[in-house]
């Protein structure tokens, strides 16, 4: 069977930088409960990064991305004088000399890829959703999250990319294309979601239509979460679902403005999945001059 | 004269045919994507069991989930009011009234005659319902009929954190990464969903006489679970997954 739910994994260094020449090398890694991240920075600026599926294994998992992101630019762990680890499964990297929550290392990170005006932070991730309020220096003023439910989060993405059998980098978009959009699923549980996503499709739904129903019941969801702790511009959305244009748009329809635009890979910065590596490497610089080692 | 009940659940729709006070025939078909046709179904099963024409019966009454798309019912009652029923007619002490189905559980206090005096319904979350038991049967690859005794095998009570099927379904592979047994898997699977019903019955006070009906009432893992949260032992009719459709005939007006 195809696993429709595999997003593709990736890294990137970038050019024309070397770490040879720099003061401060720190790294930020991410262990997410679907992905994990790392980020390497050089004297506070993001030189590569690599993102990979968390595995079963998440020691390994960190490892494994770590080694990624230092492909073929000569570094080793000796070299790299502070490592974060952060993300869910933060216990878990064995090579960090400290562990930050995700919630401080998202904040921080999203401060430094839009700029100090970002004052709300919505991430979801693959197993929860988290709306942050931040001050201009990235610190966290109130947040909020929901970590009990798969309703609005990632993993219910890849339930339905798995039911619908389009590809989940691909379901967001997809639901974009409906000429009008449907009623949100009336059921929040991914499971009773998923019977009724059964019955739109016998139907006669076109699957679009029943990934826009879904799409918008994950946006509801999350908008729910964001009014309580209230919506403040600017206004950007990190972790996985960053990448899906289908809740994106719903959840700037519903708050009533847009979020800021993903920071240019091209100009050096990674996309908002890296969100909380970047901030995690970013605190492993203060750490290290700190000396905190 | 017969008077029959018709439980349109999540999974089977389940008809019983009621004369004089007492259950001759029963008949139970899944319930697919027809509902309508279904129950139609497991109404003809139970009437040709009691070797009963149609219009022998005098009242249909319907109930469950699906207790809408029942075009020919005469009569409908909620959920909640047809196991309120059915749990005194079955054991008469009953106060409190259990029932678990595939989708929905729900708590019952009820007085003497079966009358509601007040209840909690969950139906948004499978958490807390026979969903949940089942999505961790494929986690485990037992079957359902293996899962509960499976669990009673179990020698330590170990946590389950997931609050959610979805979350459930990874924490019971990571469990197996870690070798954790499969007996004990189970049982941490019946407790988690034990403490959400729990809690459910506990908001309506527990009296020593609780009935549990409903499918999974027939999950000897979860029974066991339940009654040692609830530290009562639990009184279960003969054919839990018919208590609907039996509390749904006992309504018929006379």
């Amino acid at each position: 069977m195809a696993e429709f739910w595999k997003w593709p994994e990736y890294r990137k260094t970038v050019p024309g930088k070397d770490w040879r020449s720099a003061a401060v090398v720190t790294a930020g890694i991410d262990v997410g409960s679907v992905g994990s991240k790392a980020v390497i920075m050089v004297d506070g600026e993001p030189y590569a990064w690599a993102v990979r599926r968390t595995g079963s294994n998440s020691p390994d998992s960190a490892r494994r991305v770590l080694d990624w992101a230092m492909e073929g630019t000569g570094l080793d762990d000796g070299k790299i004088h502070f490592i974060v680890g952060t993300g869910y499964g933060r216990v878990n990297v064995p090579m960090a000399g400290k562990t930050i929550t995700e919630i401080a290392c998202h904040g921080r990170g999203a401060n430094f890829l839009w700029g100090t005006s970002v004052r709300t932070v919505l991430d979801v991730g693959g197993q929860d959703v988290k709306a942050i309020r931040v001050d201009e220096k990235g610190k966290i003023v109130q947040f909020l999250m929901n970590d009990k439910c798969a309703a609005g989060t990632g993993r219910g993405m890849e339930v339905f990319a798995d039911l619908l059998s389009v590809p989940i980098e691909q379901c967001g978009e997809l639901s974009l294309s409906v000429p009008e959009e449907p009623p949100p699923v009336s059921c929040t549980c991914v499971v009773f979601a998923k019977s009724e996503a059964v019955a739109l499709l016998r139907k006669g739904w076109s699957r679009e239509k029943v990934l826009a129903a879904y799409c918008s019941a994950m946006a509801h969801r999350m908008v729910e979460l964001l009014n309580k702790v209230g919506v403040e511009q600017e206004f950007v959305i990190t972790g996985g679902q960053s990448k899906n244009l289908g809740v994106v748009r719903r959840v700037e329809r519903l708050v009533g403005f847009a979020s800021l635009p993903a920071p240019n890979t091209d100009e050096g910065r990674p996309d908002p999945v890296f969100a909380g590596a970047v901030g995690a490497a970013l605190f492993a610089k203060a750490l290290y001059e700190r000396g905190g080692k | 004269m017969a008077v029959a009940g018709i439980d349109v659940g999540a999974r089977y729709a389940k008809a019983v045919v009621l004369q004089d006070g007492r259950v001759t025939a029963s008949g139970s078909v899944a319930t697919g994507f027809d509902p309508a046709a279904s129950a139609r179904s497991a109404l003809d099963a139970a009437l040709a069991a009691a070797g009963l024409d149609a219009s022998a019966v005098r009242a249909v009454v319907a109930t469950g989930a699906g207790a809408e798309m029942v075009p020919f019912a005469t009569s409908r009652i909620s959920m909640v009011g047809a196991v309120a029923r059915a749990g005194v007619w079955h054991f008469p002490d009953a106060r409190t009234v259990v029932d678990v189905g595939a989708e929905d559980a729900r708590a019952a206090k009820t007085d003497e005659r079966g009358t509601l005096l007040d209840f909690v319904v969950n139906d948004r979350c499978a958490a807390g319902a026979g969903a949940f038991i089942e999505a961790m049967t494929r986690a485990l690859e037992v079957r359902l009929d293996e899962m509960g005794p499976l669990s009673l095998e179990s020698t330590r009570e170990i946590p389950m954190n997931a609050q959610c099927v979805i979350f459930g379904e990874s924490e019971v592979v990571s469990l197996i990464h870690n070798k954790t047994s499969k007996a004990d898997i189970a049982r941490a699977v019946y407790d988690a969903m034990a403490d959400r019903v729990s809690s459910m019955v506990r908001r309506l006070g527990v009296n020593p006489a609780v009935v549990l009906v409903g499918g999974v009432a027939r999950d000897a893992g979860f029974v066991s679970s339940l009654s040692r949260r609830l530290g009562v032992e639990l009184r279960i009719p003969e054919n839990p997954e018919f208590s609907g459709a039996v509390g749904a005939a006992l309504s018929a007006p006379s």
